[in-house]
């Protein structure tokens, strides 16, 4: 039966630099009880076209043009607003991306909890809080009586998304829709809330958009895909389908971006790399490092500030030529390890030797020759670039100020970098606006190689990236370490990218290193426990395989 | 909380103690002294003068004598007014302007948040325009003009008010209140305005509105509280701003409240009524500075959370 | 930096780019409002500048035949009560209000930004404690304290400017602090630290131009409060004193004999209030075309 039907949908925004159709005519159904997933990359118009349908876009500047959307019989696109208001909430609700900012910080949980049984069901407050009191229990909150009155900043994220999660299905709606609601969590959060999203759903037989740029999550929870790209729809069908028959370039172009398994092995490289690691002495060796943070959000002149262990007694040693994978959840420690090994952040105890130079004994004028051997990649290529430099005073004022490059040579040595890291030359003139997110990561791979450094530490490099972009990222980094023969600290919290860069994985975990290992042995035997749970929740895209591991985890008792 | 309201009112001490302390050393070295304006006095009688006032003995006692007889309540005798002292002068004069200032600060607030809000719903509609053209024209029309003005169209033209006094009439009141009022309700309008947009733009105003809650509800219960925290936050420093321009409202009206009586005494050089008028001033800014403060903490809940963790 | 690139050795098909300064001047040209409030405050100050040269009348030219007449083709704006021009008075009163607003403001840029950077970029305790004083110093009744300073040490103009700066600096000093710690935060910032860039290298190349925008902006809508200020203090006969001349004093004046002759008291006050609507315009103008997320349209 059914419960959607979305017939070209169009969506357009206006905006000063001109019309910007976000949705251009889409059409798909949705069944009781099924989950249709919509991927995409950012951009591609996925969530502008699930707001449509409720008329959350904000008019203006968007606008809907034309289309058709028959939810149980009514045009949800010709509903006037009152209308809409009865359906949104209590027959079709949402659960958005990021909890942090989805929950109204002034009220309480247990408020926000009984709002829609109050407007849609009008009954009493007092039996929409026992009810509230219900499904706050049922998505897994501990105590729900006591969690009533607490404020959303007193959740972690994992728990904000269950109060999402409960608060959407307070009013037993039919259609819920899910709008990348694992992005902004870890990965042993997003493997609980996807199996709550999926056991609920079962239990209450109820229909599901799930709209996601991940494709193994997606190959886990979907029964059918539509894949958007630019405003349309360029391939829909069910899972399998998509997954093992996709027929659209793009299709295939998203799947293969994915990286799987390990790096590809080019012909002589891993020899070689095996090789070096025995013949060189280590490049950087690290022994009990600690990284204290005062919180000083208490006030400063308090005796007993808390003292965040940030890094917490860690060893470690980068051979030469090697890639080093530092996996890690958010909070772990894994970014501050790269900083300290930098001394960009002021560290506790415990040394750093960079070939054979200890680092935290050196003065600021003693640590300049050393800061051009190692060099930093990082995460978020909108603010890692000052936007009111040129992507020539970017690269060039490395070059200068380590005196690489005369002022006579420098035009040509930046060029020779933006060769390097794929950059149009004609783009030598341009500020870091005018590029998009990877581009702009280029220029800032570019900076980091341009002092032809010995050590790269890469702070999670392509989390912020588009998944085709990431994939070109990633091979760039692989193809530079090679030509230029650099030894590289990855850190990620993604596991997949980390297996398929790294020689060897070391895990992070509370600031502590659980675990270090050769990539390949690590993924197919790993030892602690921890590493153990965070491997078991990485979703794979592969449909048959990903519902075989579920099976597996249901049956271990997760 | 009870621990931040302690910790607050103990920073308050300090700030007092620097206002009083740069306040009466000012007043001292200030040239020529009280007296000194008068026709020729006879030596003895300054003499009898300085000694009444404690004006012969050393600076720092004169100093910690004022200082003990402020933490006993007590502002002095005014040079002015023999016999008359600084606090009948103040209490004469307090319930006036402080009915002053509120009617001035219910303009401000009722007519600002309610116009600054209105516009933030509807932003670059005429909606928006017109409320916040009045708001830029309230900022741009200081109180010393918009008070003038005023009187000369209602007062003198129409003859629908009366131009100065402070009876019992209603009509006495609204053109103070207006004038020392708008400025500050044209600010209170922008800065509200201003709060609301970026409230309504965040996420879970859009949550609210998939839970398929009417707009007022939206707006009221969800929106309201976080646009108007920098209104509260600015509070405090508004009703120091309405206490000095009431040197100017009271000037223009002739309104026989603290403000002009603090004007009057600058000219006359009237040490202790300025000492006194400052120092009372001075800790009713910083109550009034610590009351938004308390208040901005109590009706954010992350920062109440703060203070509890902090503790 | 980009003046030290031979321009010979720039690729000529190298398209050029749009530096932030340059978007923003577009915006700013499409914005009519801020565009006037520019053009009426290059006239005034032009006109200020040049008072001396083309004022109508002589500063204390009297006419007392005259008196206090209307508007009229020899006395444009009406003439004063002793039968002076009202365009020559206001065109001096300019030259006062004006300096006014910018050397106060000039104060008060100088001390805040130099506070507000200095402890935005040491943090920890530093920070702490300059951001304690500053908190402290706004608890203070400045109002209160200049009517005192004023009262105390006579009508002086330059305590009036130092008086008028040193209270504006505060919230200068908390934008530009502000600014700066996000700035640290932001990785090109760390970047600049891990390339080995010296302190002063990172603060003058990275810190300095991107605090630019918030602070020039705030400068813009502090001259009108300082004008408004010294209005204010005039008003009450406490700011600048005869025979130099403020709007302010134009004003007080003109109050005197409103009932008699209006134009005494509305064209003093109209110019004043054009004059703030002009800066304000420009400020908001210029935080809509420096800051385009802030002004969300």
């Amino acid at each position: 039966m059914k419960l959607l039907k979305v017939d070209n949908l169009t969506t357009h925004f206006h905006t000063r630099e001109g019309v910007v159709k976000a949705v251009d005519g889409i059409s798909f159904s949705v069944n009781q009880g099924e989950t249709l997933a919509i991927v995409g990359e950012s951009g591609s118009g996925k969530s502008v076209a699930c707001y449509s349908l409720l008329k959350l876009i904000p008019q203006p500047p968007g606008k809907i043009v034309a289309g058709s959307a028959l939810f149980d019989g009514r045009d949800l696109l010709q509903a006037d607003e009152s209308t809409l208001q009865n359906i949104r909430g209590n027959d079709i609700a949402i659960i958005f991306q990021d909890p942090m900012t989805c929950l109204n910080p002034y009220l309480t949980v247990g408020e926000q909890l009984i709002e829609p049984l109050i407007y849609h069901h009008n009954i009493s407050r007092k039996n929409a809080a026992v009810r509230a009191t219900e499904i706050l229990g049922e998505v897994g909150i501990v105590e729900p009586e006591k969690r009533m009155g607490s404020y959303p900043h007193e959740f972690s994220g994992g728990m904000r998304q269950r109060v999402m999660i409960a608060m959407a299905l307070i009013t037993e709606p039919k259609l819920l829709i899910c709008d990348e609601p694992t992005t902004a969590l870890d990965v042993t959060i997003q493997a609980q809330i996807l199996n709550l999203v999926k056991a609920l759903q079962i239990k209450r037989n109820i229909a599901v958009i799930f709209i996601s740029h991940d494709l193994a999550v997606v190959a886990g929870v979907a029964d059918n895909v539509a894949v958007m790209k630019d405003g349309l729809i360029v391939e829909q069908g069910p899972v399998d389908e998509i997954f093992y028959r996709g027929q659209h370039e793009y299709t295939k172009k998203l799947l293969a971006a994915i990286p799987e398994g390990a790096k590809p092995l080019s012909a002589q490289s891993p020899p070689m790399n095996t090789d070096k690691k025995s013949e060189h002495k280590p490049l950087l060796s690290i022994s009990a490092l600690k990284t204290h943070f005062h919180d000083y959000s208490g006030g400063w002149l308090k005796r007993n500030q808390k003292v965040i262990k940030a890094v917490d007694d860690v060893s470690l040693t980068i051979q030469q030529g090697e890639i080093l994978g530092l996996v890690g959840e958010s909070g772990s420690g894994k970014s501050t390890l790269g900083r300290s090994i930098l001394q960009l952040v002021p560290i506790t105890s415990g040394s750093v030797v960079f070939d054979g130079t200890e680092l935290t004994r050196l003065s600021p004028t003693q640590m300049k020759p050393v800061r051009r051997r190692m060099q930093m990649i990082f995460q978020d290529p909108y603010s890692s670039l000052n936007p009111r430099m040129t992507v020539f005073d970017t690269l060039a004022e490395p070059l200068l100020y380590h005196r690489l490059a005369t002022r006579k040579t420098v035009t040509a040595q930046v060029l020779a970098l933006m060769d390097d890291v794929g950059l149009a030359r004609a783009a030598i003139r341009k500020y870091p606006h005018e590029f998009s997110g990877g581009q702009r990561q280029r220029i800032a791979v570019g900076r980091a190689i341009s002092t032809k450094p010995e050590l790269v530490i890469a702070d999670e490099p392509v989390s912020a990236l588009d998944v085709t972009i990431q994939a070109q990222i990633l091979d760039l980094i692989l193809a530079l370490v090679e030509k230029h023969d650099l030894t590289m600290l990855f850190i990620s919290h993604d596991l997949s990218v980390v297996r398929y860069i790294a020689d060897r994985i070391a895990v992070m975990h509370h600031g502590k290193l659980v675990e270090t290992g050769i990539t390949e042995p690590l993924f197919s035997a790993p030892k602690h426990d921890y590493t153990k749970k965070l491997l078991s929740a990485i979703p794979v895209a592969d449909p048959v395989k990903e519902r075989q591991r579920q099976v597996d985890l249901i049956q271990l008792g997760n | 909380m009870f621990r931040f309201i302690i910790s607050r009112v103990l920073q308050a001490i300090p700030v007092l103690l620097v206002v009083v302390t740069i306040t009466f050393f000012l007043v001292r070295v200030a040239p020529g002294g009280p007296f000194s304006a008068e026709k020729a006095v006879p030596p003895e009688v300054i003499k009898a003068l300085e000694a009444r006032y404690h004006l012969d003995e050393p600076i720092w006692q004169q100093y910690l004598g004022y200082l003990n007889d402020l933490v006993h309540g007590e502002f002095g005798p005014s040079f002015r007014y023999p016999g008359r002292t600084v606090n009948e002068l103040i209490a004469g004069g307090l319930p006036i302007t402080a009915e002053l200032a509120f009617y001035a600060m219910l303009v401000a607030v009722i007519i600002g948040v309610c116009a600054g809000v209105f516009a933030a719903l509807k932003p670059n509609t005429p909606q928006d325009y017109i409320p916040m053209s009045a708001a830029m024209l309230g900022i741009c029309m200081p109180s010393f003009l918009m008070g003038p003005l005023l009187v000369l169209v209602f007062g003198i033209w129409f003859e629908w008010v009366p131009v100065s006094g402070w009876g019992d009439l209603p009509g006495d009141k609204i053109l103070p209140a207006i004038t020392l009022g708008s400025g500050y309700a044209a600010f209170l309008a922008r800065l509200s305005r201003g709060g609301m947009l970026e409230v309504m733009s965040q996420d879970y105003i859009r949550t609210a509105r998939a839970k398929g809650l009417p707009e007022w509800v939206v707006v009221l219960k969800h929106g309201l509280r976080g646009g108007l925290i920098p209104v509260v936050a600015f509070l405090g420093p508004a009703f120091a701003g309405l206490l000095s321009g009431s040197f100017v409202v009271e000037t223009i009206f002739q309104i026989p409240g603290l403000g002009r009586f603090y004007v009057q005494a600058a000219f006359n050089r009237d040490y202790t009524m300025i000492l006194g008028t400052t120092v009372f001033f001075a800790t009713l800014i910083v109550l009034f500075n610590l009351l938004s403060d308390i208040v901005s903490v109590w009706i954010n809940p992350k920062l109440r959370h703060q203070l509890r963790e902090g503790k | 930096m980009s003046s030290s690139i031979p321009a010979a050795e720039i690729l000529e098909y190298a398209e050029k780019g749009t530096s932030l300064w340059q978007d923003a001047w577009i915006r700013l040209r499409k914005n009519t409002l801020a565009l006037f409030g520019l053009g009426v405050i290059l006239t005034l100050c032009l006109i200020a500048l040049m008072t001396p040269f083309i004022a109508p009348y002589g500063y204390e030219e009297q006419n007392l035949l005259l008196g206090a007449a209307p508007p009229s083709a020899e006395h444009w704006l009406g003439t004063d009560i002793f039968g002076r021009d009202m365009l020559t008075r206001i065109m001096y009163g300019s030259r006062v209000s004006l300096m006014v607003g910018f050397i106060a403001t000039g104060v008060a840029l100088a001390i805040g930004v130099l506070w507000g950077t200095i402890a935005g970029y040491a943090g920890g305790r530093v920070d702490a404690v300059m951001m304690r004083i500053v908190d402290i110093l706004y608890a203070l009744p400045f109002m209160i304290f200049i009517v005192l300073l004023m009262v105390v040490f006579g009508r002086n103009i330059l305590l009036l400017f130092l008086a008028i700066g040193a209270v504006e600096w505060l919230t200068m000093a908390r934008i530009v602090r502000g600014q700066v710690l996000s700035l640290r935060r932001q990785e090109f910032v760390e970047a600049a630290v891990s390339l080995g860039l010296s302190r002063w290298t990172i603060i003058r190349r990275h810190l300095i131009p991107n605090t630019l925008g918030p602070v020039i902006v705030y400068t813009t809508l502090t001259i009108p409060s300082v004008m408004l200020l010294e209005a204010f203090l005039s008003f009450l006969g406490l700011g600048i004193q005869p025979p130099q001349s403020s709007w302010g004093l134009l004003i007080s004046y003109g109050v005197e004999t409103m009932e008699e002759y209006p134009w005494l008291l509305l064209f003093p006050g109209l110019t004043l209030s054009i004059t703030l609507f002009a800066l304000n315009f420009l400020g908001d103008g210029l935080r809509d075309a420096l800051d385009p997320k802030a002004s969300r349209d």
